[in-house]
């Protein structure tokens, strides 16, 4: 009994991390059909974004709350990677609907770009930089309807992006020259230390459970809720799913579907972010963190079906269960006098190499089964 | 794609072939050696890349997963010279199995003592195994995307083999071939090498003919048909899934034998060939070289990889930002890539716009039918 519930708490917290990771991807994909092979360094950048703010939290000021930088933090992360991927929505990706093998190779240079970004320039000016972004695409949107309807709008959001440009410069100067950490480039890898709250392990059932993992299970929780939330009950959900069905339709009953697709990728791009705070927490962050992580999203949002939340949860609960059963050679504990050859076999995968090796291979066999996923879309239109 | 095809004078075609071969022939004693290795193993990229323009430029597949078959390429290629020169070493097997404790060869060694099934298996292997993986995915009708994605995770599961498996294949350490005897001669000895870049350049003219007969004919037209409605090609009563699974066999087959000739002038492969980023480059060779064009293929192999070297030597950290622009710049500006543009409307529309050229006033669907005529 204490060896299933340890095998299935295991499994959850390996799926946890492959949802939150692929719910991002998920909904982009699935909603937009746009391939975001950059999803990866999004989540880069939210992690990164977690060790920026462990070590701005540190500074005197802040020091009486450094113990909730963690969910400061994962706010942080959503808004940055989201900005990060309006962005990239506004200046490639948009140019691209339509034909998804193009988007996936500018995706992947886009990832290339960043990956290298993190590795050449000082984590305290990039900071400065993504503010900069901040400012000069949210400021503008706040204006007053009068200003924004005027012919000399296009001179006010030029100079908003000069103001926005130098806060951020005056920003990355401040940290450079306040947090040493900070003020040098390098492609090191970099360690978030959890606050002293979430260290340590908490029992349940007479099983010890390590308390970062239980965080991330939380946050997936709540993401998950929060998303299903979004997309089935407000009025930009709402949006969201009518253009998803019928984007011309859509269009001519007066939703704008240039904001729909802004909105739905930003969302899309800040989850990528969140599940960065949870990566974080599992091991040391670099500009690869990434890229250990996109393939199995992918294969998380195949295997579950594209346009369809609920398949994504089993989809990724379920591969999570099976690394953890084919990697740890839990078969064999379970039934300890199997045959020798069965046995052989299961100790031949019972690596975390190996183990995705077998679940690669069951998710290609059970696409001959399935070739749209567990829970495909339905319909004639499906197919093209 | 108009690609309106420029005839050239068939002197000119002669003095270009004539200038091309005295060029190989001359390379070994023009280049220094470094630079000679080089140039020979971009060549062989330049066959890798020769498949991949046929299954995305022609078929309208876009694989990630070519990594998987050069690297078995690579692999076979290794493990035939590892094995015919470790006469010297406890056990008459290659040197690494006793780091591992390992005694008896393991059983898939033992054919590749053979000189002809070597040959044979360092394109056959690779060309079995892509068949069979596109006869998977293509018989369910996954396509677009879904195949690139699916594409990319089998890369990782032959990633993930090859480099846990250390009492097998030596695993991420790979398998040097520099060391190794063949004919009775060291590989990486530079007399090798110079014979390694000749049979390079070779069977990158071979590929590029055999290459262009596949595309030529009515098998090159159902592909052409494939990238551009595959229901169309259907429901005229061909069958799809054999035409995309023979010609994903031929790129594989073509890999393999492009990752055998990188291993031997390399001096090494190892699961780095199975990696990610590298069969996502091989795709921007294509692309930036011109897909659908086939010397834009091996041009932009060469081409990129080169730049690539010498970028890397001068300022390490600016490759991947170079390289990250070109996919963004390729698919964003240059659809077509290079020689895709030069053959299409390309530069006509470039003088026309700094009004050097006069602009054709007609209609487009006229300036076709001219065309044609001419």
């Amino acid at each position: 009994m204490e060896l299933l519930l340890d095998s299935l708490f295991n499994g959850v917290a390996i799926g946890s991390v492959l949802l939150v990771a692929a719910l991002g991807l998920a909904i982009v994909f699935g909603l937009m059909g746009v391939i975001n092979l950059a999803h990866g360094e999004l989540m880069m950048l939210g992690a990164y974004t977690t060790y920026v703010t462990q070590l701005i939290f540190k500074l005197p000021i802040l020091k009486p709350f450094y113990n909730s930088y963690i969910l400061v933090s994962i706010f942080l992360a959503f808004i940055v990677s989201g900005v990060v991927g309006i962005l990239l929505e506004k200046t490639i990706i948009r140019k691209l609907y339509g034909s998804p093998l193009e988007t996936l190779l500018a995706t992947w240079g886009v990832s290339l770009i960043l990956q290298q970004f993190v590795r050449s320039v000082p984590l305290a000016y990039g900071t400065g930089l993504v503010i900069s972004l901040i400012i000069g695409l949210f400021l503008p949107t706040t204006f007053p309807s009068k200003v924004k309807e005027s012919i000399n709008f296009k001179y006010f959001k030029f100079s908003t992006w000069i103001f926005a440009a130098l806060t951020g410069v005056l920003t990355g100067s401040v940290i450079s020259s306040n947090v040493s950490k900070l003020s040098r480039a390098s492609a090191r890898n970099v360690d978030v230390t959890a606050p002293s709250w979430m260290r340590g392990q908490v029992e349940i059932l007479g099983t010890a459970f390590p308390k970062t993992r239980l965080m991330i299970i939380l946050i997936t929780l709540i993401s998950v809720i929060v998303i299903t939330l979004f997309l089935n009950q407000s009025a930009w959900g709402m949006r969201i799913r009518a253009v998803t069905q019928n984007r011309q339709m859509s269009d001519c009953l007066g939703i704008s579907t240039e904001k729909v697709d802004i909105i739905t990728f930003g969302i899309g791009s800040g989850l990528a972010g969140v599940a960065g705070v949870a990566v974080s927490l599992l091991g040391s962050v670099g500009p690869n963190v990434g890229g250990n992580y996109i393939v199995g999203c992918f294969m998380v949002v195949v295997l579950g079906g594209v346009g369809n939340l609920l398949g994504t949860v089993f989809a990724s609960f379920g591969i999570g269960i099976m690394t953890d059963l084919i990697g740890a050679g839990r078969l064999l504990s379970i039934w300890p006098d199997m045959p020798l050859p069965l046995s052989n076999t299961i100790n031949f995968f019972a690596t975390t190499s190996m183990a995705r090796v077998m679940i690669f291979a069951l998710i290609v066999i059970f696409l001959q089964f399935k070739p749209t996923g567990l829970f495909p879309q339905k319909g004639r239109m499906v197919e093209n | 794609m108009s690609l309106s095809k420029i005839k050239f004078d068939k002197k000119i075609v002669l003095s270009f072939w004539i200038i091309l071969i005295a060029l190989i022939i001359a390379a070994p004693t023009l280049l220094p050696v470094f630079r000679l290795n080089l140039l020979g193993r971009y060549l062989s990229l330049s066959i890798v890349a020769l498949g991949v323009d046929l299954i995305w430029g022609y078929t309208g597949l876009l694989s990630l997963g070519q990594g998987i078959f050069f690297a078995l390429g690579g692999y076979c290629a290794a493990m035939y010279l590892q094995i015919t020169s470790s006469s010297e070493f406890p056990n008459n097997i290659p040197e690494f199995f006793a780091l591992y404790g390992v005694e008896k060869l393991p059983f898939f060694w033992e054919p590749f003592r053979s000189p002809a099934f070597t040959f044979f298996s360092i394109w056959i292997i690779p060309a079995l195994i892509a068949g069979l993986i596109g006869f998977l995915v293509f018989r369910n009708r996954i396509k677009g995307v879904y195949f690139s994605i699916l594409t990319q995770a089998s890369l990782l599961v032959f990633f993930n083999f090859f480099n846990g498996q250390q009492k097998l294949i030596n695993g991420t350490n790979g398998l040097k071939t520099d060391v190794t005897q063949l004919f009775g001669q060291m590989v990486g000895s530079e007399s090798m090498q110079r014979i390694f870049f000749w049979v390079t350049a070779i069977l990158v003219i071979a590929a590029w003919f055999f290459a262009k007969w596949i595309v030529k004919g009515r098998f090159g037209n159902i592909l052409i048909g494939i990238r551009d409605d595959e229901p169309r090609v259907r429901f005229t009563g061909y069958n799809p899934v054999i035409f995309k699974t023979i010609i994903f066999s031929i790129a594989g087959g073509l890999a393999g034998i492009s990752g055998a000739l990188y291993t031997v002038q390399s001096g090494i492969v190892s699961p780095q060939f199975m990696t990610v980023p590298f069969s996502i480059e091989m795709v921007i060779w294509v692309a930036v070289g011109g897909r659908g064009t086939l010397l834009g293929a091996i041009l932009g192999a060469v081409f990129i990889n080169y730049a690539k070297s010498l970028v890397s030597e001068a300022l390490p950290a600016s490759w991947m930002f170079i390289q990250g622009g070109l996919f963004i710049l390729v698919v964003t500006a240059l659809p077509e890539g290079v020689l895709g543009w030069i053959q299409g409307d390309g530069p006509r529309n470039l003088l026309q716009r700094f009004g050097l050229k006069r602009k054709i006033e007609t209609y487009p669907s006229l300036e076709i039918n001219n065309k044609e005529k001419k």
